[in-house]
């Protein structure tokens, strides 16, 4: 059994976070908007009737380690990650699942931080930027990449980009400049460094392939 | 070309790894012990009048800790914004700001509190604010005339007309200047093209947030903020919350994108360094991305009129600009003078004439967006360059070639009667080297050739845009442990230029680059006058300026060393971290030895004294670092040419689908002139990142208004779109070349690129879709999908040619 599996069994399906509480967490973390939509009753789906219903200290396996954390019901994982355990490499570019800055690898498959309750990653093993980089300094492949291709500009988006491209290598260490631009696709770069994302995505491959 | 040990290489920047780690630090990035997070009360209406506000419930809230109101911001004068209003003019506008223990809490607080609003007239369309009778964006007028805001209305033009989408051009407007006479040149035009065009408005959408944390130590405020330009953003943030600059420490390592909307950094960013005084303890002001959208900037929109003359051999006798700016409701932006600055350079009419005005809308603020102006112009003009090609039989490209600017080419308005002039162009070699590299004669052929319902579209633009500035300093000193320090006001926003143009010293000193560590991002950390890192100004003047403290390092080392070692210092030279006889190199000091010879014959060796011509600022910074090693410390004084511009082609193929009006982007070729290149991977970022925001301009990013109640529906990136990775070229590597030859007037010759980028890639896709389909020229952007299929189809278009944010 892996550190992540021994972790609290309790699964994202049985929460108890509610519709309700959720939309609560991501307009916090969003914009303002009517009050309206923080008094709807979504009574059928409503499982707890308290946030002291949802277990609220509990243990992640962040980048190999478990963390002890105190979790609101409603928190998205991109909170938790930038404002209780300190790791401030994730980016929120929209809180919205729109832009893909917050992408994170959740047991090796990318995910948008911002539309992920924390809750639902218990058990589960979550990788950031800040996971990528061997203990002796040693930069992943992809890393190693856009150092070489002087890759990005304001590098926002650069978490979020190179964490998909993890993903994609290890996926398909041998992708077609299309292949790998639609893999990317769900990621928006503002500074339009699209062409030298693609060539980074293309020498990661080349690295990975190399071993 | 010089034979340069640094510039014109490859290279990684000294920040990539702490970026692509997650160590880099950004505004969000920061904390600070007991930190609250600060929300913003947006206005829901486009132009309302504060009557009351209630916050008694959200007071009794516990964690609410502060709530700050308008009325306690230091004043601003109109037409400026203060960052909270009691009158808002735009949608989203923020009214009050709410500090609390966490986020939940700022955001349940702003939900409890009452204003009471009165609905204000608005206009969210310029031309409805100067119809007779009509709304003002502003209760003290609806434009600016000498400076002065006024009330303008169009009582005796062609409504009609407007109404059809025909711009007419006897309406009052406030600018306007004539070179030549247009009405000449026009009567003996061989082909005289008159068009109505129209330029859509568009937000700036970094990536980054304008989020800002602050808090106040020992009564020194330290404030966190995303921002272009880290030194010039220090004077206007200290104004904005009201205390002096050497109270105030800024910290900005790295900014998440700007594109001209965070250039002084942004209004808002004395909300939290005020909150944070209010409450005694830190503020994350947190920005999402929908108050972005409102309170995140604009380009000014455009609609007007050009008229062009030719004669038959293509050369342009005239060029008649007419346009209305969409000014939104604050401050006042020249992009629709720029566009008639940077038309004149383009196309070098023998005479041209712009008239025009900027009319207040409630529609979100508008300021510098990459080009601010030069985009506009391109994108109207370029099509209508391509009309006339076709109606000539001239290659468009030859077209280009015929009313390139040439030298010092003169261009824009006139002062006391006389035009300024560019330090360079190489316009006709940039074409040159674009048509043979690019092969456009096998492109041209590939026009009109159908793939079952899709067509092939080919396009060709000049773009060129403003890329240089002067007299900034440099400073640097070489330390006992042998490194130098090279300290840049500058900021570090994603161009390379903070590192680039640092490297204009090492070349002085014929070091390598290892060898150099660059200072930015703190004003804590002692940093030189610097350009306000927009008007792609940075790479032309801070190489200049870098060069001179490296040569003024240089000629200290050789002093040093003659003194040392004996002779005169035209003896020695320096390169790879020493000072050396030149008929002897083994004999001579380390860098790290001229440092401490340097410290210790002080005067201006340690920088203990300095240059009387640096700017104040610079002076502060050397005089707290004399003492630490050999100081390299000078203003740029180097000659000048003129206004520094640097120009590129776009040349482009598209494919419209002529049954579902969609248009792929098959591939962007970039040919530019931009004189030296400092960093071949920098440069080629910028030439097709710009160009990929030009598609953008041409094809998306739509705004689009309720325009019964003035409110905005396009206010997310999903309503509001930026293009993907797949929405631009991307089955092969999209390609460009420069033109690498030095502006004359510059030591290293570098100009700038970043705006003149975004142009090329705007005209050139908007003439490969009226190429793809037949001379189907829309003069308005975005082009959208149902435009061309009601093109395609020969219905009548669904609004106006001149109707804004439908």
């Amino acid at each position: 059994m892996s550190d992540a599996e021994r972790l609290d069994q309790q699964q994202a399906d049985d929460q108890g976070y509610s519709r309700r509480s959720f939309i609560k967490g991501v307009i916090a973390t969003g914009a303002s908007v009517s009050a309206a939509s923080y008094v709807l009753k979504n009574g059928a789906v409503v499982r707890a009737q308290a946030p002291g219903a949802v277990e609220r200290l509990v243990t992640l396996s962040v980048n190999g380690l478990l963390r002890r954390v105190d979790v609101l019901p409603q928190e998205t994982l991109a909170t938790t990650l930038r404002y209780k355990l300190g790791l401030t490499g994730t980016k929120i570019g929209c809180d919205r699942s729109e832009c893909g800055a917050c992408t994170v690898l959740i047991d090796g498959v990318p995910h948008y931080g911002c539309s992920m309750l924390t809750h639902q990653v218990r058990g589960r093993a979550v990788q950031t930027i800040e996971g990528l980089e061997a203990a002796d300094g040693t930069l992943h492949p992809v890393q190693q990449a856009v150092v070489d291709e002087q890759g990005f500009q304001c590098a926002f988006c650069m978490p979020g980009f190179v964490m998909n491209m993890v993903a994609l290598v290890d996926e398909n260490p041998n992708p077609t400049r299309k292949e790998a631009a639609h893999f990317l696709s769900g990621n928006l770069c503002r500074c339009a460094d699209y062409n030298k994302i693609l060539n980074v995505a293309l020498r990661a491959a080349e690295y990975t392939r190399r071993g | 070309m010089a034979d340069y040990k640094l510039i014109g290489k490859n290279y990684s920047t000294a920040d990539l790894v702490a970026k692509v780690t997650g160590r880099a630090k950004y505004a969000e990035d920061f904390r600070a012990d007991g930190m609250l997070f600060a929300k913003l009360l947006p206005s829901p209406m486009p132009h309302a009048r504060v009557r009351s506000i209630d916050t008694s419930a959200a007071e009794a809230m516990p964690g609410v800790e502060v709530i700050l109101t308008a009325d306690e911001l230091p004043p601003v004068d109109a037409p400026n914004e203060a960052g909270l209003t009691n009158e808002p003019v735009y949608e989203g506008e923020p009214i009050l700001a709410v500090a609390a223990v966490d986020e939940t809490t700022a955001a349940d607080a702003i939900e409890r509190i009452r204003v009471e609003l009165e609905p204000l007239p608005f206009a969210v369309d310029p031309l409805e604010s100067l119809r007779p009778g009509g709304p003002d964006a502003r209760l003290d007028g609806n434009t600016m005339a000498n400076s002065e805001l006024t009330t303008i209305k169009w009582n005796d033009v062609d409504w009609a007309a407007i109404d059809r989408g025909e711009m007419p051009t006897d309406g009052p407007i406030t600018d306007e200047w004539e070179v030549g006479d247009v009405e000449a040149g026009l009567a003996e035009a061989d082909l005289v093209l008159d068009e109505t065009v129209f330029h859509q408005s568009m937000g700036h959408q970094p990536l980054e947030t304008r989020t800002a944390m602050a808090y106040w130590q020992n009564g020194k405020c330290y404030l966190y903020v995303s921002t272009q330009s880290t030194l010039r953003t220090h004077g206007p943030a200290a104004r904005g919350i009201g205390i002096a600059p050497e109270d105030l420490v800024l910290v900005s390592e790295y900014c998440g994108g700007g594109f001209g909307s965070k250039i002084a950094g942004f209004v808002q960013m004395r909300l939290p360094a005020l909150l944070s005084q209010k409450a005694g303890k830190p503020v994350m002001m947190r920005i999402t991305r929908q108050e972005e959208h409102f309170i995140g900037r604009a380009r000014p929109g455009l609609q007007g009129r050009v008229k062009i003359g030719y004669r038959s051999d293509g050369r342009i006798t005239a060029m008649d600009m007419f346009f209305v700016q969409d000014g939104g409701p604050y401050g006042f932006s020249t992009d629709f003078m720029n566009a008639a600055d940077q038309a004149s350079l383009m196309y070098q009419p023998l005479s041209h004439r712009l008239r025009g005005l900027s009319v207040y809308t409630n529609t979100p603020p508008r300021s510098a967006q990459r080009a601010p102006g030069g985009l506009q112009a391109v994108s109207m003009i370029a099509p209508i360059m391509q009309k006339a090609a076709n109606q000539l039989g001239i290659d468009p490209l030859e077209l280009i070639r015929i009313n390139a600017p040439a030298g010092q080419a003169k261009l824009g308005r006139p002062t006391n009667g006389e035009q300024g002039n560019v330090s360079s162009a190489f316009v006709r070699e940039a074409a040159d080297i674009g048509e043979s590299t690019f092969d456009w004669q096998a492109m041209r052929a590939r026009s009109g050739r159908r793939n079952g319902s899709k067509v092939t579209g080919i396009g060709v633009a000049l773009s060129s845009f403003n890329a240089g500035a002067w007299g900034m300093d440099g400073l640097l000193t070489i330390r006992p442990d042998g490194k130098v320090y090279i300290h840049q006001g500058v900021g570090n926003l994603g161009t390379g230029s903070v590192f680039d143009t640092a490297r204009a010293a090492m070349e002085a000193l014929q070091t390598d680059w290892d060898q150099a560590e660059v200072i930015w991002g703190d004003t804590s950390k002692h940093l030189p006058w610097s350009t306000v890192q927009a008007g792609s100004t940075t790479t032309h003047a801070h190489t200049r300026a870098n060069l001179a403290a490296g040569e003024d390092a240089k000629r200290k080392l050789l002093e040093i060393a003659a003194g040392a070692l004996g002779g005169s210092p035209d003896d020695y030279d320096v390169a790879d971290g020493r000072v050396f006889r030149r008929d002897y190199p083994r004999q001579g000091l380390g860098f790290a030895q001229a440092a401490r010879r340097a410290i210790e014959l002080g005067g201006r060796f340690d920088g203990h004294e300095l240059p009387g011509d640096l700017n104040p600022v610079t002076v502060t910074a050397a005089t707290a670092l004399a003492g630490l090693g050999l100081m390299g410390v000078a203003r740029d004084n180097y000659p000048l040419g003129g206004r520094v511009i640097s120009h590129a082609i776009g040349f482009a193929e598209v494919e419209v689908d002529l049954e579902t009006g969609a248009v792929v982007l098959k591939d962007y070729r970039v040919s530019t002139d931009v004189g030296t290149v400092i960093n071949p991977r920098t440069l080629e970022a910028q030439l097709h990142g710009g160009a990929i925001q030009g598609f953008s301009a041409a094809l998306g990013q739509k705004w689009t208004y309720d325009r019964r109640w003035g409110l905005q529906v396009s206010k997310r990136f999903y309503s509001n779109r930026p293009p993907t990775m797949l929405d631009v070229p991307h089955e092969e590597p999209m390609q460009w070349v420069a033109q690498d030859k030095p502006d004359p007037f510059s030591p290293m010759g570098a100009k700038g690129i970043g705006e003149t980028a975004e142009g090329a890639g705007s005209g050139a896709v908007l003439c490969a879709i009226a190429d793809a389909l037949g001379e189907g020229y829309f003069n308005r952007t975005p082009v959208m999908t149902d435009m061309i299929l009601t093109r395609i189809e020969n219905l009548p278009p669904a609004f106006s040619n001149l109707a804004a944010h439908v």
